[in-house]
């Protein structure tokens, strides 16, 4: 609780400090990338009822995802509270490879917490966060994924905290962590507006955005929380179907109750333990989701809708071979997502899509859905 | 803003704790999760420390998501769940323990209480004879319903504090506490120390200038001689891991309810020493 507040206050003052802003624009500019761009994906949005798809490229980022945003603006607030440790869960690894990077670029030692699972199915990220210099923690509690890794990364900081900061990755969690993530990443938004208002002249009909945690959706959707005109869709991970029971559909499918420290939808049984997830993409494969997005689900301002495992390859796939982009696995979700919304809305409408992170590290699990290595192209 | 709390007659934990008090030792309190290893040998288990001369039980709600626990407790929990460990189950081990007449109160992760519902988990639990709930995750000034729901069934409450707590959220909590404070003595998880923390004396320091309510003190005790250190600050010392410990390490029912007797002895003469 200290710690927290700590960091609520540590935050606000270093938001209200110009030298401090104006440090983390250049690092977004000439260390991350940013501005990233927005591709029309023209190919793409033939099989998407001829709306116009506008992919906002944040797996153009350094480290190849929108986590780069927030950690680079978490890491220099580590360096303001004097603070010497880096700690992080990480579920994609994603974020472990940003907090990694970010250690490094800083001078700060480094440790990430993984679920066991998510260790073996994106070991590329595994590989690149040690290279970095960090130390990798897999994490064998519970169900060996992020839900498991946020729990033993809490365990570590609660007895680290003088020395650590838990670089928390989603806008998820204890306060102040929900809004401190949201507002580094809501230049995401902030710079897709003003690209779409540029090469339109108009708003988009629809923002799209995959949910796990929800950070990379937030970061899009919170510039055009105010544009009623805009329709908001998150996808969540409906892994092999909702009526499974086999998925990580949050919003769709759970209930209130609080987990992480946040007040929000929760996958849970009848007893309040916490259901297994499962999909697909180790980035979305969370039981729970950020509590501004149970907000903006019962308010309506935001639809929330599940993706298959199986949906969201046919967009990865499909992607790659209109475009000449492998998007991230979790991204896929919202392509998938945006060819659904594009065949109902049609040629005329503009969508905006978060393409949050690149795909280098899915290709073993692509690979085998595919069933890649015995055959020329690929055939499932 | 939650209500201030109502003020009430001493409860029962309260009656042990002032009696352990008048014979000039800190009370002990031993802590199992219910349904460890199985339903039926976690009532075996907890009637044993009762057994082996705990002044007080805390009786562990399993929950999938103990962040607050090191690897002996969480993996306790896990035990438990797989072993069937319901709310329901809970409760009846909580009714098994309280019958033996020593004051049983259940130490719980929020969810699975708001889960059941918080109106109905305090009626049930008092139906069962328990004496209250020590919430480590849960904020007194976020915890309204509960507030409410332990008022009207006349529980417990017991929050916790560590090391890093503000003067101002000390004297807060304890406003907010019926029963004892729960000091955790370092900072970091439950598990057992080689040696006790030497935060505690401090933190027990700051909890006693801004009330009167015992002060209870876990995380970390494991035997007699650090029981009897942590006795001379504290009002109550309470353990957990030493416990969970005997029973993973036991070779069987009759085995585990032996080991978990033996130490609650050797730690209640711990508490006893002068």
């Amino acid at each position: 609780m200290a710690a927290l507040d700590e960091l609520g206050v540590a935050y606000t003052e270093a938001m209200a400090d110009p030298a401090f802003t104006a440090e983390l624009s250049r690092l977004l500019t000439t260390y991350a990338g940013r501005a990233t761009p927005i591709t029309d994906a023209t190919r793409l949005s033939e099989h998407a009822g001829g709306a116009r798809i506008l992919l906002k490229r944040e797996d153009l980022t350094h480290t190849g995802s929108h986590k780069i945003n927030n950690v680079l603006g978490q890491a220099l607030l580590t360096v303001r509270m004097g603070k010497k440790r880096l700690i992080a869960e990480t579920g994609a690894g994603q974020h472990g490879v940003a907090t990694a990077t970010a250690a490094a670029l800083f001078g700060l030692e480094c440790t990430i917490y993984m679920g066991e699972e998510d260790t073996r199915r994106q070991a590329l990220n595994v590989a690149r966060m040690k290279m970095l210099g960090a130390e990798v923690v897999p994490v064998t509690a519970g169900t060996k994924t992020l839900k498991d890794a946020i729990n033993e990364a809490f365990r570590d900081w609660v007895t680290t905290v003088d020395d650590t900061h838990y670089l928390f990755g989603t806008v998820a969690g204890p306060h102040p962590f929900p809004a401190l993530v949201r507002d580094f990443q809501k230049v995401v938004g902030e710079e897709a507006r003003a690209q779409v208002l540029a090469l339109t002249g108009r708003l988009p009909d629809a923002v799209t955005a995959c949910v796990g945690g929800g950070s990379n959706a937030i970061g899009i959707f919170t510039a055009f929380l105010p544009d009623n005109s805009v329709r908001l869709y998150g996808f969540e991970a409906g892994g092999d179907g909702v009526a499974t029971g086999r998925h990580a559909a949050t919003l769709s499918a759970g209930t209130r109750g609080v987990l992480h420290g946040a007040r929000t939808y929760v996958l849970q049984d009848s007893d309040g333990q916490t259901l297994a997830s499962h999909s697909i993409s180790a980035g979305l494969d969370y039981p729970g989701v950020g509590p501004e997005h149970a907000w903006l689900a019962e308010t309506g301002r935001v639809t929330y809708l599940p993706i298959t495992d199986s949906e969201a390859m046919d967009a990865f796939l499909l992607l790659a071979r209109t475009e000449g982009i492998i998007p991230a696995i979790e991204s896929a979700h919202a392509l998938a997502g945006t060819l659904h919304l594009g065949r109902q809305l049609g040629p005329d409408a503009v969508v905006l899509v978060s393409l949050s992170g690149r795909g280098d590290k899915d290709v073993d699990t692509a690979a085998a859905w595919f069933n890649l290595e015995s055959s020329p192209t690929g055939v499932r | 803003m939650t209500a201030m709390p109502a003020t009430f007659a001493p409860s029962k934990l309260n009656q042990t704790l002032a009696r352990c008090k008048a014979e000039g030792r800190a009370a002990l309190i031993g802590y199992l999760p219910a349904c460890f290893p199985t339903p039926d040998r976690g009532i075996a288990v907890l009637q044993a420390l009762v057994e082996g001369g705990v002044d007080a039980i805390e009786v562990g709600l399993p929950y999938s998501d103990p962040v607050l626990e090191g690897p002996t407790i969480a993996r306790s929990h896990d035990v438990a769940l797989r072993a069937g460990s319901t709310t329901a189950r809970v409760l009846s081990a909580v009714q098994a323990v309280a019958a033996t007449g020593v004051p049983t109160v259940v130490m719980t992760y929020w969810n699975p209480v708001e889960r059941y519902g918080v109106e109905r988990f305090a009626a049930d639990l008092a139906a069962a004879g328990g004496c209250g709930l020590i919430t480590p995750d849960l904020l007194p000034d976020e915890a309204e319903p509960w507030v409410e729901a332990s008022d009207a069934h006349g529980l417990d409450r017991i929050f916790v504090v560590a090391p890093s707590s503000t003067d101002r959220r000390l004297a807060m909590t304890a406003r907010y506490c019926r029963g004892f404070i729960y000091a955790a003595s370092v900072m970091g998880v439950t598990g057992t120390r080689a040696q006790t923390s030497s935060l505690a004396p401090g933190l027990v320091g700051r909890i006693r200038a801004t009330t009167d309510l015992p002060v209870g003190v876990g995380l970390g005790v494991s035997n007699a001689d650090q029981a009897a250190e942590v006795a001379g600050y504290a009002d109550a010392v309470i353990v957990g891991s030493a416990f969970v410990r005997r029973v993973l390490e036991a070779r069987g029912p009759a085995d585990e309810a032996v080991a978990v007797r033996t130490l609650a002895a050797e730690l209640a003469a711990g508490v006893r020493r002068r």
